[in-house]
C-alpha cells in the first residue's frame, strides 16, 4: 500500500462484487479498495473480467450482488446518485469514442457546457488547456475523423478531464492503436498520474504499470488472483497462474 | 572494363508507367465505353435509342406543334372548345388548363380571393427554402414557422383585417396539398422521434408498450382506411357536447398519425445503426438521457438515416392526395372536378400531364435537397 492510502475515504470501494452475463458468472466476490491519488493497475488474459470490472464502476454495467462506493455514493438503481458519481468519474476507452459530429473543441465543451453548466467561453478555455497539455491546442477545429488514433485517444483523455473528475477510469487505452501512437497515449496517462490523479487502468502496458501503478490487480476467470506492488508481481509472482501470464506477455513483448 | 554486360535492371528515372484511367476521358470515350463497348451493347444502344427519339418526337408533336393553345369565347363567354375537339387525337388540349388552371390550383376558393391562397403558396415556398438553409437551423427558426402559420391562418380564413371569412369547406387545391403534408410531416416528425426512443426504452417497459402498439397498429392499417375513420367514424364517438372537428382536421390527424408511425421505424433504424460506444461515451460523461439524446445520438442517428427519411417525406407527400377518396379539395382532387365539366371531359390527359408536373417538382426538389445535405454532412464531419 503506497502513503496515500491513509487517507480517510476510499475513492472506490468494490464490496463482494458479483455479475452474470445470463447465465455466465464473470465477476466472482471481487473486492478492492482504492485510495485517493492512489493509482491501480488491472491486468489479466481476455475474458477475465478486468474491463467488465471498470465499466461497472461508472455503472457501464450493473452488478446482481455486492456494493460499490465511489467516493463514499453508493452505486444503485437511483439515477440521481448514478449522475453525481459519472460527473466524478471520468473514462477512456479502448475506441475512443468521440463523438463524430462535433469538432474536437465541442467534444471537450459538451458535458462541461451542459453537465457542469460552465459559461461556454470558460468551458473553450478549460478545453483549450487540456488539448494543450494533451500536446494537440492546433487541432481544435477539426472532426475526430481527421486526427490519427493516438490523437483521438489524447482528445478522449482531455475530453474525459475537462469534466475535472477526481477518479479516471481506463479501459485498455492503447490496446487499439498502432505501435508507434502508443508511447504518445501512454506518455500523456504517466503525466496526468504524476499530477496525482487517482486512476484505474485496465492495460497490458506492464513498461506503464512498472512506471506509475502503485498497485497492480490481476484477475483470471473473473476473480482477483493476486494483487501488489509492481516490483512484487513481476518479480515474485506467487500463483501460477499470474507466472503463466507473465511468461506469454513478455514473451509478447 | 569496357565491356558491358547488359543486366536486367530497371532504369531508374524512366519508369514505366500507363496514364491513369481518368486521363482517358471525354464524351467520345465515355460513349465507346458505356454504350458501344460490344456489338450487343451497341445494339442495344441503338434499339433504345430509336424508342426514346420515337417517343420524344411524338410526344412533341403531340403536346407543342398540333397542341391547342387557346380557344376563342363562345357570344355566351364560355370557352369554345371546337378547336380541340378538331385537334383531338393529334394535339393537345392546352387551352383547358388555360380555362381551368384557378381551379386546379386554388378549388372552390373565391375567385376575387384567390389572390391570398396564391400567397399561401408562396409563404410555403418560402418555409420550405429558409427551413432547409443549415444557417438557419437555430431556435429563431420556430418563431419564423410559428409567425408564418398564423399569417398562413389569417390569410386562408380571414375574417379579421378587412378580409372576408372564407369557411374550410371552400379551401381546395395546392394550398391544402401543402397544409396537409406540411403540418402532417412538421408535426409527425418529433412525434416519431419521440415514440422511437419510447420504443427503444429499456428502464420504461410501459411506455415501450404504448409505442410499440402504436406503431404496430397504425402500420397494420391502410391509410385510406384511418382517413375514413377520420371522417365517418370519428364524429360518431366524439362527444356531443363538444363541437366536432372539422373534416380537414380529422384528416390531418390521421396524417400525422400515420406518417408518425412510418417515421418513427426509420428513426429507430438510425438509432440502430449506431455504435454502442457512443452511448456508452456520453453515459460516461454524465449527460442524462435527454442531453445524450439530443446533442449526441439523433444528430448522428438522423444524418445516418437522411436518404429513407427523405424517401418516407416524399411519400407521404404524394399519398395526401388520398384525401380524395374522403371529399377534401386537394390539388388532386381539384383537377379530377375540372376534368368532370362537360365540355372538357375529353382532356383529362392534360390535366394529369399538369399535375405530374407539379407533384415532380416539388419531391423532386425534396430528392435534390437530401442529396446536398448528405454531400455536407459528409465533407463536414468524416468519420
Amino acid at each position: 500500500m503506497s502513503a496515500s492510502a491513509t487517507a480517510e475515504q476510499p475513492a472506490i470501494l468494490v464490496d463482494k462484487l458479483n455479475k452474470w452475463f445470463g447465465t455466465l458468472h464473470v465477476l466472482r466476490d471481487v473486492s478492492m479498495t482504492v485510495a485517493a491519488k492512489e493509482k491501480v493497475v488491472v491486468c489479466g488474459p481476455s475474458g477475465s473480467g478486468k474491463s467488465t470490472l471498470i465499466r461497472c464502476i461508472n455503472r457501464l454495467e450493473t452488478h446482481q450482488e455486492g456494493h460499490i462506493f465511489v467516493d463514499g455514493t453508493e452505486l444503485t438503481d437511483d439515477t440521481r446518485a448514478l449522475d453525481t458519481i459519472r460527473r466524478e468519474v471520468g473514462m477512456v476507452f479502448q475506441s475512443f469514442n468521440l463523438f463524430p459530429h462535433l469538432t474536437i473543441l465541442e467534444n471537450c465543451t459538451l458535458a462541461p457546457i451542459w453537465v457542469r453548466k460552465m459559461p461556454k467561453a470558460e468551458a473553450e478555455e478549460l478545453a483549450m488547456s487540456f488539448l494543450t497539455r494533451v500536446k494537440i491546442p492546433e487541432q481544435a477545429k477539426k472532426f475526430p475523423g481527421q486526427l490519427s488514433g493516438g490523437q483521438q485517444q489524447r482528445v478522449a483523455i482531455a475530453r474525459a478531464l475537462c469534466m475535472r473528475p477526481k477518479i479516471m477510469l481506463f479501459d485498455e487505452p492503447t490496446s487499439a492503436l498502432d505501435p508507434e501512437m502508443i508511447k504518445e497515449v501512454l506518455d500523456t496517462m504517466i503525466g496526468l498520474a504524476e499530477d496525482g490523479m487517482t486512476m484505474v487502468c485496465v492495460t497490458h502496458e506492464m513498461g506503464f504499470a512498472r512506471q506509475v501503478a502503485d498497485r497492480v490487480v490481476f484477475m483470471d476467470q473473473g476473480e482477483i488472483v493476486e494483487s501488489g506492488t509492481p516490483h512484487d508481481m513481476f518479480e515474485n509472482p506467487q500463483t501460477d497462474r499470474l507466472q503463466l501470464f507473465l511468461s506469454q506477455i513478455l514473451r509478447g513483448h | 572494363m569496357s565491356a558491358t554486360t547488359p543486366r536486367a535492371v530497371h532504369e531508374i528515372g524512366q519508369p514505366r508507367r500507363e496514364p491513369p484511367p481518368s486521363l482517358i476521358a471525354g464524351p467520345l470515350a465515355w460513349m465507346r465505353t458505356n454504350l458501344f463497348n460490344s456489338w450487343i451493347s451497341t445494339a442495344v444502344t441503338l434499339a433504345l435509342g430509336y424508342i426514346v427519339l420515337r417517343l420524344g418526337f411524338s410526344f412533341i408533336d403531340w403536346g407543342v406543334i398540333h397542341a391547342v393553345w387557346s380557344v376563342p369565347n363562345t357570344p355566351a363567354g364560355t370557352p369554345d372548345p371546337a378547336a380541340c375537339r378538331a385537334a383531338h387525337g393529334t394535339g393537345a388540349c392546352w387551352a383547358m388548363i388555360g380555362d381551368k388552371y384557378r381551379f386546379i390550383t386554388f378549388g372552390r376558393y373565391p375567385y376575387e380571393q384567390q389572390w391570398r391562397p396564391l400567397i399561401v403558396i408562396f409563404l410555403f415556398i418560402g418555409l420550405f427554402v429558409v427551413s432547409g438553409m443549415r444557417r438557419f437551423w437555430r431556435k429563431e427558426l420556430a418563431l419564423i414557422w410559428i409567425v408564418t402559420l398564423v399569417v398562413i391562418g389569417t390569410l386562408m380564413w380571414g375574417g379579421i383585417l378587412g378580409l372576408p371569412y372564407v369557411g374550410q369547406d371552400l379551401w381546395g387545391g395546392l394550398p391544402i396539398t401543402l397544409i396537409l403534408s406540411t403540418f402532417g410531416l412538421a408535426i409527425a416528425f418529433p412525434l416519431a422521434l419521440v415514440v422511437a426512443l419510447g420504443r427503444r426504452s429499456t428502464t420504461m417497459p410501459a411506455v415501450r408498450l404504448v409505442c410499440v402498439l402504436y406503431i404496430e397498429l397504425i402500420r397494420g392499417v391502410p391509410l385510406i382506411t384511418l382517413l375514413f375513420m377520420s371522417s365517418v367514424m370519428f364524429p360518431l364517438f366524439f362527444p356531443a357536447w363538444l363541437p366536432t372537428p372539422d373534416k380537414l382536421l380529422r384528416a390531418q390527424l390521421a396524417i400525422i398519425l400515420f406518417a408518425g408511425a412510418y417515421l418513427a421505424e426509420v428513426v429507430r433504424a438510425g438509432l440502430q445503426g449506431l455504435p454502442k460506444g457512443q452511448y456508452e461515451a456520453a453515459d460516461a460523461l454524465g449527460l442524462g438521457y435527454w442531453r445524450k439524446m439530443i446533442f449526441v445520438i439523433l444528430p448522428q442517428a438522423l444524418r445516418l438515416v437522411i436518404p429513407p427519411l427523405v424517401n418516407t417525406f416524399i411519400g407521404f407527400f404524394k399519398d395526401t392526395s388520398l384525401v380524395l377518396i374522403i371529399g377534401i379539395f386537394d390539388l388532386l382532387t381539384a383537377g379530377k372536378i375540372a376534368v368532370a365539366e362537360p365540355i372538357w371531359q375529353a382532356y383529362a390527359t392534360e390535366v394529369y400531364i399538369v399535375l405530374s408536373v407539379v407533384y415532380f417538382l416539388f419531391c423532386f426538389s425534396m430528392s435534390r435537397y437530401s442529396r446536398g445535405l448528405e454531400r455536407e454532412f459528409r465533407t463536414s464531419a468524416r468519420r
